[in-house]
């Protein structure tokens, strides 16, 4: 059995189908990127899978565990975080309190607990600011721990949305086109990130990406997407002199 | 001087259950972004449950502003359930007749369930005065200030010290976000309901022995406590209660100190005042959500 199993998944708007019965596997540890043209249904994978929108036919698994029907809120609990591709952060608080929010599935402590701050929730507390703080030497954040979301850069954004995802320690990791926005360095740092997050983090790691370079750096696997369906599925190379991928990239 | 102090405390109190009102709107505003026109009208319905449990069923008072605030806490939850949830998405104008048009239902129904007299209720705070020299200060107001002061130091532990608070502060910066650190936004978001009705509730039977429980009385209110949670800066909790304490004692001393006419004008002067110069209100942000 895959780790996690997209079966015949679609997703219809009336008569356009965004998703057209698409199935793929990922293997535990594994990176596997979803390449394609605008409006392929890269997204929309993606938001069926955060279960942003129910699917029309088809189902999900994650862990031999049907999760079709979960709410979205569950998603994070079963220990599946996403990034956006145009940033979701809480922009009027600090980047310590957008890493804390990350901890929320971890939570354990009584609301009369909190009220009375009680030792429990103290020691909880603690707990949770080493998570972040590992996870903001991870990504060389320690500048910016005070600082206010609205004020920061785009490229820092990115990271810090990434670095959310992380703070809910989960062991599927969906990034939405993780590289948008960022300069050549920046990316860089991202596909080292994205490796090391496979490998000494051990998550396994689902990217929607446009740039090449960094598809072909990290990628285990690669699935190309045109018009909702799967055109090519194999190593990257592989996809990309897939003649049907030439084809729908440069429209011949 | 004795007639400032006496004005002032009575402008205070009056001006808390403004802000009770107030604070229900910014509550659901910041959660939402719905502004919720039926927030007087909880209060008043919150007041009649409160007559019910005290007045004719002859409860302990205690037992039965417990019982109102409880009762009115599910009744939130049920009107965000059914009523606003179904709507939610659509264009701001149409949520908005509806929470106007659940005012108008309130206030008829209470009028069809227990007529259109004023009732009163006994409490412990109906009768007594303090006195401090030649001060005279009714427990009635006295008791609002106190249950205001308490109620703004538990949600400020709840809004900034607990989970859950935490959660509601989270879900209503970036709903989208929320979801995806584990939060239940739906849930949430009743329970915002639940809290905005309650306080609305304690202000409805606090204010019992001062203006009596009629089915109108949510509205009269309702118009006075929406300058101030504008004043305060729609969206600023403690904003919400400065505000109706604002609004509460301009009322009161022109009322007292200025022609007979002036004392239902002159919080609305002060708050166009306020407007042209500091529009965003006193303790608004700039920063709108970008959608």
């Amino acid at each position: 059995m895959s780790y996690f199993r997209a079966e015949n998944l679609s997703l219809h708007f009336g008569g356009l189908k965004a998703v057209d019965a698409v199935s793929f596997a990922v293997e535990k540890g594994e990176i596997l990127s979803i390449i394609g043209p605008n409006g392929a249904g890269k997204s929309s994978i993606f938001n069926l899978i955060s279960r942003i929108y129910p699917p029309t036919h088809g189902r999900i698994y994650f862990e031999d565990q049907d999760i079709t029907q979960e709410p979205a809120y569950d998603i994070a609990k079963l220990g599946i975080a996403r990034t956006f591709q145009n940033i979701e952060l809480f922009e009027n608080a600090t980047v310590l309190a957008n890493l804390l929010v990350g901890r929320h599935r971890h939570s354990t402590t009584q609301l009369w607990q909190e009220l009375l701050f009680l030792p429990n929730v103290r020691a909880a507390e603690k707990m949770h600011r080493r998570r972040v703080e590992q996870v903001i030497e991870f990504l060389d954040l320690e500048p910016y721990r005070e600082k206010l979301i609205s004020g920061l850069p785009y490229g820092v954004r990115k990271v810090i949305e990434l670095a959310r995802a992380l703070c809910t320690e989960p062991k599927l990791i969906l990034l939405d086109e993780p590289s948008s926005g960022l300069n050549v360095e920046e990316t860089e740092d991202m596909s080292f990130w994205i490796r090391d997050m496979k490998t000494e983090l051990g998550m396994t790691v689902l990217m929607v990406e446009h740039d090449m370079t960094l598809v072909n750096r990290v990628s285990d696997r690669v699935i190309a997407l045109n018009y909702g369906k799967v055109l090519a599925m194999g190593s990257p190379s592989e996809v990309q002199q897939h003649p049907d991928v030439v084809a729908a990239y440069l429209g011949a | 001087m004795l007639d400032f102090v006496q004005q002032l405390v009575s402008g205070i109190a009056l001006g808390c259950v403004y802000g009770l009102i107030a604070l229900g709107f910014v509550l659901i505003y910041k959660a939402t972004e719905v502004v919720n026109f039926a927030q007087g009208d909880l209060m008043m319905l919150g007041g009649f449950f409160a007559f019910t449990f005290i007045g004719l069923m002859g409860l302990n008072y205690w037992i039965g502003f417990a019982g109102a605030v409880i009762a009115m806490a599910l009744f939130g939850m049920l009107t965000e359930r059914v009523i606003v949830r179904p709507i939610l998405g659509y264009p701001q104008f149409s949520v908005i007749m509806v929470t106007i048009g659940l005012g108008y239902f309130l206030r008829s129904i209470t009028g069809i369930i227990w007529g259109t007299d004023d009732f009163k209720i006994d409490t412990p705070f109906s009768q007594g005065v303090l006195r401090i020299g030649s001060l005279v200060l009714a427990h009635d107001k006295l008791s609002v200030i106190a249950a205001t002061i308490i109620l703004c130091a538990l949600l400020y532990l709840f809004f900034n010290r607990t989970t859950l608070g935490t959660a509601m502060r989270a879900s209503s910066e970036n709903m989208l976000a929320a979801y995806y650190m584990g939060i239940p936004v739906k849930r949430v978001v009743s329970i915002v309901w639940a809290i905005a009705a309650a306080v609305a509730t304690f202000a409805g039977v606090l204010l019992a022995p001062i203006t009596f429980i009629h089915s109108n009385v949510g509205l009269v209110l309702g118009l006075k406590a929406f300058p101030a949670a504008v004043l305060g800066g729609f969206g600023s909790i403690p904003g919400a209660v400065v505000g109706g304490i604002l609004i509460g004692v301009i009322e009161s001393m022109a009322g007292f100190y200025l022609p007979q006419g002036w004392k239902d004008v002159a919080p609305y002067i002060v708050l166009l005042a306020v407007l042209l110069l500091k529009p965003e209100g006193i303790f608004g942000l700039h920063v709108r959500k970008k959608v």
